[in-house]
């Protein structure tokens, strides 16, 4: 049989995913053994005994400055930054990229910008935001906001545009206003789209936000993360960094599964 | 003849290009007008002219002897070959829009009473098309003669003074294509429609029509093709033959509820 042809089952996909997955961890541990074995104090590969004892600390045992449990509070100070960036985002490109696909003058007078606006690095734009917000939450969200709306409009509008003509002609012929084809063709149209746009936007949010948070934080994931940089603490970085993959799984499938609920007819075919 | 909608000397013109030139058309209520040409004859054109999409160069359309606006209204319904049903709304609300939108300005939705009235209207005229049982059923999931008995339903609807058709069945399977011809011929009787139908197909215009317009160019150019416009070269009146048509098609038992 051509090897194009021979499609693994349901069971079979889930453990050929798997296998990778299982094969570095074996791999890491291997490597990490070994390097214990010439030098116990290592700390590039730490082992997985010492990842749990380093994170308990911080999961678990209050800050003696704060008397925070530092790894909740750096999860929820991260959490409601790039919530805050993202929710701002999705609203502003929902309502921006409606109106720009969907009235010509509009389109017109803002399309320009907006792509002019999409080309440039947000990192680039960050000390101008740490000048004009300061180092506090607002520039950070602010870096979200730059960093994925403009993407996140072009697509929304974009979209919109690319709606058959037919449609638009047919809805103006059973009595649609300006406001009604908004409400009622383009916007349930573009609400699958714009859950895509989230989906994709969410890995350079994080970007974004770890940027932000190293450069100038007192709290954070990625403030943490590039704080213990200093004492070559990989028993923190590197189970910060599985968990905020797991974060971003978690967020990306809970998207997923609101498009699927929600608006069934676009996952149709 | 009572006209339903007249062209006076109307021209369309894209630049230097001419595309349609001295159309002189008055349609009748109640008639049906097959449109038929080779490509590029504007058939296209006047269709858009008619629903209002484009306004002619020069020269005046009336509609009740009322000049038409250069804009889609409710007054002129229209089915196209494809993409005229909404992908997210199922069969039933897909029907409803047309109610909703005259109903509920702001919101574009009914509620209450006024819905289940409304919702009762929509069923009514999706049981007229043969999609009774269909009404939670997304386009996606239908063939393509559903897709196209639901665009026939939805604009109908909104009880339009003129239903334009644009190819509506070129897309669709021979089979099919009869059924269609016996639904639209039916509602045509039945509803007392006054319809323009775009088509390539000869056979079909003349099926159908009380009246075939084949629009072509009566003079051309060879050192300027662009120069010259298309207009109305033949206009054949069917009336005798379509009392007799109609007569037969009534007596051929047809299954007007498949679901094709």
């Amino acid at each position: 049989m051509r090897l194009v042809n021979i499609r693994p089952t349901r069971r079979n996909a889930v453990l050929l995913g798997l296998a990778p997955l299982l094969l570095l961890v074996l791999a890491y541990l291997i490597a990490s053994a070994s390097r214990h074995a010439i030098n116990p104090a290592d700390k590039i590969l730490p082992t997985p005994a010492a990842m749990a004892a380093a994170m308990y600390s911080l999961v678990a045992v209050p800050d003696p400055l704060s008397g925070d449990l530092l790894f909740w509070a750096d999860t929820a100070a991260s959490l409601s930054r790039l919530g805050l960036g993202l929710g701002i985002s999705t609203l502003s490109a929902l309502i921006v990229g409606l109106v720009l696909g969907l009235i010509p003058g509009v389109r017109a007078t803002f399309g320009p910008l907006v792509t002019i606006i999409a080309v440039i690095p947000p990192i680039a734009l960050l000390p101008i935001l740490f000048i004009i917000f300061g180092l506090g939450e607002a520039a950070k969200v602010a870096l979200i906001v730059i960093g994925i709306l403009p993407f996140m409009i072009r697509d929304i509008a974009a979209h919109v545009e690319a709606l058959p003509a037919e449609q638009l002609v047919k809805a103006q012929t059973l009595g649609a206003s300006s406001w009604q084809l908004a409400l009622r063709v383009a916007l349930p149209q573009a609400m699958p789209r714009l859950i895509q746009a989230v989906r994709l936007s969410l890995g350079p949010a994080w970007v974004f936000l770890i940027s932000a948070e190293a450069i100038a934080s007192d709290v954070g994931l990625g403030y943490r993360i590039f704080l213990v940089r200093r004492y070559l603490s990989m028993d923190i970085i590197l189970p910060y960094v599985a968990w905020i993959t797991l974060l971003a799984i978690v967020m990306d499938w809970a998207l997923q599964q609101v498009s699927k609920r929600g608006f069934a007819w676009s996952h149709a075919r | 003849m009572n006209a339903l909608l007249s062209l006076k000397n109307v021209w369309v013109e894209y630049g230097d290009k001419v595309v349609l030139e001295r159309v002189d058309l008055d349609i009748a209520e109640h008639s049906f007008v097959s449109i038929i040409g080779p490509s590029g004859a504007g058939k296209s054109t006047l269709l858009r002219l008619l629903l209002g999409q484009e306004a002619p160069t020069r020269g005046r359309i009336l509609l009740d002897g009322q000049p038409l606006k250069p804009e889609c209204g409710p007054d002129r319904g229209v089915v196209f070959q494809r993409y005229s049903v909404f992908p997210h709304l199922d069969a039933r609300h897909n029907v409803l829009f047309g109610l909703e939108c005259a109903q509920a300005p702001l919101l574009g939705r009914l509620f209450g009473a006024a819905r289940r009235r409304a919702l009762a209207e929509a069923d009514a005229m999706l049981v007229a098309v043969g999609l009774g049982d269909n009404g939670h059923v997304y386009p996606a999931q239908m063939s393509g003669g559903m897709q196209q008995r639901l665009a026939i339903a939805q604009a109908l609807v909104k009880k339009p003074r003129l239903l334009l058709l644009d190819e509506p069945f070129g897309a669709l399977d021979p089979g099919i294509r009869a059924d269609m011809h016996v639904l639209i011929s039916r509602l045509w009787r039945e509803q007392g429609l006054t319809i323009a139908m775009v088509t390539h197909d000869i056979g079909e215009a003349f099926a159908l029509g009380t009246r075939v317009l084949t629009l072509d160019k009566r003079r051309n150019d060879p050192h300027a093709p662009h120069r010259f416009g298309a207009t109305a070269v033949y206009d054949i009146a069917l009336d005798r033959k379509r009392a007799t048509q109609i007569a037969g098609v009534s007596s051929i038992t047809i299954d007007e509820n498949d679901n094709n």
